[in-house]
């Protein structure tokens, strides 16, 4: 049972490949045909709201640790591209040059991230949540009240993007290039870890840890490594995130936007590394068109509801969703969709023994 | 409340089927309104677009021979999601007027976002940190309420002169619009003789509910205790100082004793009888162009509150501002707005609460009231009017490069030594 | 307590000391180079009273979502929105009525339905998957905010209490003397010593109600081994509905106490989830004493932190957390 999921990933991957393409050609063509509208706020915005989901993604559905905290990880990088670079607010601004900011704040991000894990890491399954959430909104409070770092209430303000190569790296068009293709590079990574040694070792100690420490894998530190890779990630993406906004603030790592996360992630699929990116196209036109179609007021219902539904009837999210749509109508594939079915991500949660 | 949903629904919907991008009709002028319809200020906000459907009411939804359509946009109050829907708004919507935001952090973030449209002018709706205007103010970005500071003029002058306060203890959330009212409040208290020591102003962090700690800590050597919390956190400190026992006489920020804190659920709290306080309109002013605009405000909204917020009044004023300067220019934008801003800069006209004009940056001057809250006619605590402070002006009638010798509003300025 | 004594001496004299020192700051008249060095008395005993009262409203909260999770390990971050629906429709109930009791039990009533409600339609669905059934939570009380912000609005509610638990009443306590000779007492909030003796009550209540009822030792015996319970015939699911409605009406009674103390409004949800889960991490997931010793922790722990370093507080009940968590990961009180 342990060695089919393991490749269940890639075969899912050889399903979806013709799609793939025929989506690759899309997203590369998009900004042609679409405003600028659409391409900044709707492309790049869910792509990088995708990327952090992609985090939690990686954490929940190779290690099966929910962290809620990954945009607080997000959220450190984007401070800290404020407080060493450049700001139009009079506090901080340190004026390194930008990539060693970059650099710096994505690095500190992982680090983070690791302690994060290092945290909650001899702790199991459902304690995880508990503690990153109430991570999460200790440093929400913490960046609220804290002035001579954070700047408080205010936050950052005027964080300005590089001019590389005579472009402006915020204009729609160069920026959705650039994060599409800082999505693809870790859609790319999280795709081929999940099949490394590395990989494979934490999908097997999110099944057993207990073998698998039995066996003399260092459970700790493949946790505490998974957390670090996926604070590159979300690094990355809160990087990306200051010079899209061009602004941070406290509301940027608030209890409501870190969950957004987590319902993105969870209503996406987190068996796969694309389903952060459905989960955050759906989100992000919702947050934008929502108010034409109903009223904007009752936003938090709507994506509530469509998370508990997800939650209630298809624990794999959109992609769970597809695959039963496409079960439904290739008998051939019937046996092999229950067979997924009988491995969720999330199964044991507590670490027990019940699969030996 | 609903009333409007309803309207704002028909109207989205009404953009949808005309295209939503598409070329807009030579006829019609799109303006956006922008204000928090989610998340804990949605009251705020429901109100502020009172304020700017009003205006439209009076215009007949025209002005200078185009249909005016307005689009409405909603934050939750901060500043990255006043931005995102600022600029569906201008970029999806392509509205060539928007009106908004609600409030400080989220106006400071618009006005950044103004300086990258240029074609698009921008109307403030009710938010009122200094620096919106004061420091790097947008080209294309009007203010045409009054801000935090402007609020309290006459404020300190009566504490120290009528009421005889001599030293005060201060207690204010620790965010940009409460250091602003406090450098409102202190400046002419501490010119005149006043003293606020630095170890007697407490700053709590914003939504902080339980204040007893706080109220412990107060110093029993002050004459008063200037309060500048708004919503939640004045109710809250409030029926806690009560509750403890507390005797100090108060004097109060804009938003500390108005009538959301004042009319909130619960006891009424009779010892804030006699507290001074100051701001942009004043319930109780007995003139006739008041009493005509809430006697409106009554009318078209039942559902409202019992008498227009300061949301709806400064939303009110900027919106009643863009399109008295779109008749000016007889509805035409199509050099950019050019012309129109020009029209709006130079603008002079009546509100409510007396006559506004703009300074060289583009902020509103005008007359502030200074209340005191008295019971009520029907029991209830009102705001009496006290006097009005006419025409004050952004750097409280100092030259600007003066002013800006204060610096930027903080926990010790003024230090008053 | 012998047996503590004798095991542990040393620890026990450092208690001890500790103890004789604080009943000292509490009631000496403080000298002068002490006031230099932390602040004023008035200060310190408010202080210590305020955390004292506040652990007791975070026990109240607390106590619920720990016993739901020791027995059906069952994480309902939905909790935060149990206590703000209890503190609304007790708010209702108060107003309509004009009785604070009865609004407080009414909350308590509803709160209590509402969660078995949950138990009933929701979880026993999904008994066993906990990770589906903490989403469910979470997707609930999104919900659950959004609606309660439709209905209820973001306007701030207080409850009027009885008038003889509101004002200040004077402990025996001095803060200074006047240079007149005559003694300052220090004045306290009633209402907020009513919390306190609350939430002792409603402490040893659990304490009687788990140690020495029938009902009690199931749930005992539930904790330690669902399984065998099953197979020894007591309906499981019934006193599964049972434990949920206790937790989730303790969560609404604390709303409207809570709602008394400070007040409501949209947001309070998350603040007290946020506490629960603090509360239970520090003091052990599925222990009541372990909710008492939490809730004692971060109650003083964010009130001095208010009081003497305002920025810092947050980073103070962190800290806690962190270092509990290094030491101890399940908790003061928590079994592995």
């Amino acid at each position: 049972m342990d060695s089919r999921s393991l490749f269940s990933g890639d075969s899912v991957l050889s399903r979806v490949h013709p799609a793939a393409v025929v989506a690759a050609v899309f997203l590369i063509a998009f900004p042609a045909f679409s405003s600028d509208f659409f391409t900044y706020q709707i492309g790049a915005y869910s792509l990088l709201l995708g990327l952090v989901a992609l985090s939690l993604m990686m954490l929940a559905g190779y290690g099966g640790m929910v962290s809620l905290a990954q945009m607080t990880v997000a959220g450190l990088a984007g401070y800290l591209v404020a407080i060493l670079g450049h700001n139009s607010v009079e506090v901080m601004g340190l004026g390194w040059p930008w990539w060693l900011t970059a650099i710096t704040a994505i690095f500190c991000a992982a680090l983070f991230s690791a302690f994060i894990g290092a945290v909650s890491v001899r702790t199991e399954g459902i304690y995880i949540i508990m503690i990153t959430l109430a991570i999460a909104v200790a440093f929400f409070f913490f960046v609220r009240q804290n002035y001579a770092l954070f700047n408080g209430f205010t936050g950052y303000a005027g964080v300005e993007p590089p001019t590389l190569f005579g472009i402006y790296w915020r204009d729609p068009v160069p920026f959705y290039y650039l994060t599409l293709a800082v999505a693809a590079g870790f859609l790319w990574a999280v795709f081929y870890a999940s099949r490394s040694t590395f990989g494979l070792t934490l999908q097997a100690i999110r099944d057993n840890p207990r073998r698998m420490r039995a066996l003399g894998f260092n459970v700790a530190f493949h946790r505490i490594f998974a957390y670090f890779l996926s604070g590159l990630i979300a690094g990355t993406a809160g990087v990306l995130l200051v010079w899209f906004n061009g602004r941070i603030s406290p509301g940027s790592v608030s209890v409501d936007v870190v969950i957004d996360i987590l319902v993105i992630a969870v209503i996406g699929g987190l068996r796969h590394p694309i389903g952060p990116f459905l989960g955050a196209i759906l989100f992000v036109l919702l947050e934008n068109f929502a108010i034409d179609l109903i009223d904007r007021e009752r936003f938090n219902t709507v994506i509530g509801l469509a998370f508990l539904l997800i939650v209630l009837f298809s624990p794999d999210g959109l992609l769970g969703l597809w695959e039963r749509f496409r079960a439904r109508f290739s008998t051939d594939r019937k046996a092999r969709y229950t067979s997924d079915r009988a491995e969720q991500i999330d199964a044991h949660p507590s670490g027990s023994v019940e699969n030996t | 409340m609903i009333g409007i949903g309803r309207k704002t629904v028909v109207a989205a919907a009404m953009t949808l089927s005309l295209g939503g991008t598409a070329v807009a009709q030579d006829d019609t002028i799109k303006m956006g309104g922008l204000a928090t319809l989610e998340g804990a200020f949605t009251v705020m906000g429901e109100d502020g677009m009172r304020g700017v459907q009003m205006a439209l009411e009076e215009f007949g939804h025209e002005a200078g021979g185009k249909k005016i359509e307005l689009i409405t946009g909603s934050s939750d109050a901060s500043p990255d999601s006043a931005v995102r829907a600022a600029r569906k708004l201008v970029e999806q919507d392509e509205v060539q007027i928007l009106v908004g935001p609600l409030s400080g952090s989220e106006g400071l973030a618009v006005k950044d976002y103004a300086k990258t449209q240029p074609d698009v002018t921008f109307l403030n709706g009710s938010s009122a940190a200094q620096d919106t205007t004061l420091r790097n103010p947008a080209e294309n970005f009007f203010r045409f309420n009054t801000e935090g500071a402007q609020w309290m003029a006459g404020l300190g002058e009566y504490a120290y002169n009528e009421k005889g306060y001599r030293k005060v203890a201060v207690l204010a959330e620790d965010y940009s619009f409460p250091y602003t009212q406090v450098f409102g409040f202190l400046e002419p208290f501490c010119r005149l003789g006043g003293e606020a020591p630095i170890d007697a102003r407490f700053w709590v962090p914003i939504g902080n509910k339980d204040y007893s700690s706080v109220i412990a800590s107060l110093p029993d050597d002050v004459d008063a205790i200037y309060v500048a919390l708004g919503g939640a956190d004045a109710v809250n400190f409030l029926t806690q100082y009560e509750q403890a026992g507390g005797q100090l006489p108060l004097i109060a920020g804009s938003i500390t004793v108005d009538q959301t804190v004042l009319g909130s659920e619960g006891r009424t709290r009779e010892f804030v009888i006699g507290t001074p306080s100051a701001g942009p309109i004043s319930d109780t002013w007995d003139d006739p162009r008041w009493n005509e605009f809430v006697q409106r405000y009554r009318e078209q909204f039942p559902d409202g509150f019992g008498s227009p917020s300061l949301f709806a009044h400064a939303y009110y004023v900027n919106t009643k501002a863009a399109l008295l300067g779109l008749e000016e220019v007889d509805g035409d934008l199509s050099d950019g707005g050019k012309k129109y801003r020009e029209a709006l800069a130079a603008l002079e006209f009546e509100t409510p609460t007396g006559m506004v004009s703009l300074d060289e940056r583009r902020q509103a001057i005008a007359d502030i009231f200074l209340t005191e809250v008295i019971e009520g006619p029907e029991g209830g605590l009102v705001n009496k009017t006290v006097g009005v402070t006419k025409q004050v002006s952004q750097t409280l009638g100092l030259p600007y490069e003066e002013f800006l010798e204060y610096g930027q509003v903080g926990r010790e300025n003024p230090s008053c030594e | 307590m012998r047996q503590f004594i004798e095991r542990h001496t040393f620890w026990a004299v450092v208690i001890l000391l500790l103890a004789v020192i604080l009943l000292w700051l509490i009631f000496a008249v403080w000298p002068e180079w002490l006031v230099e060095a932390i602040g004023r008395k008035k200060t310190f005993v408010n202080t210590l009273l305020n955390g004292l009262t506040l652990a007791g409203l975070y026990f109240l909260v607390a106590s619920g979502f720990t016993l739901i999770f020791g027995l059906m390990r069952n994480v309902n971050l939905a909790h935060g929105s149990m206590y703000l629906l209890g503190a609304y429709i007790g708010y209702e109930v108060a107003e309509a009525s004009g009785s604070w009791f009865l609004g407080l039990f009414v909350a308590f009533v509803a709160v209590a339905f509402s969660g078995i409600l949950l138990q009933v339609l929701v979880f026993r669905r999904m008994e066993g998957d906990n990770l589906r059934q903490t989403l469910v939570t979470i997707a609930i009380s999104i919900i659950a905010a959004d609606l309660m912000l439709w209905i209820w609005t973001g306007t701030t509610y207080q409850f009027a209490p009885p008038e003889w638990l509101f004002g200040a009443a004077q402990l025996p306590v001095v803060s200074v003397i006047r240079s007149s000779g005559d003694p300052v007492y220090i004045m306290y909030p009633v209402y907020r010593l009513a919390v306190l003796a609350v939430a002792v009550a409603v402490g040893i209540a659990l304490w009687l109600f788990l140690n020495r009822t029938r009902i009690g030792m199931m749930i005992r015996a539930g904790v330690n081994d669902r399984d065998m319970l099953s197979a020894s015939g007591v309906n499981v699911q019934l006193v599964f509905a049972l434990v949920f409605a206790i937790g989730a009406g303790l969560a609404g009674f604390a709303g409207v106490i809570g709602g008394t103390a400070l007040s409501i409004a949209p947001g309070e949800d998350i603040r007290y989830l946020l506490a629960s889960l603090v509360v239970v991490i520090v003091g052990g997931l599925g222990s009541v004493p372990g909710a008492a010793i939490g809730a004692l922790l971060i109650g003083l722990a964010e009130q001095f932190g208010l009081a003497y370093f305002p920025t810092y507080g947050v980073v103070l009940t962190f800290l806690i957390m962190v270092v509990v968590l290094a030491v101890r990961p399940q908790g003061i009180m928590g079994q592995r």
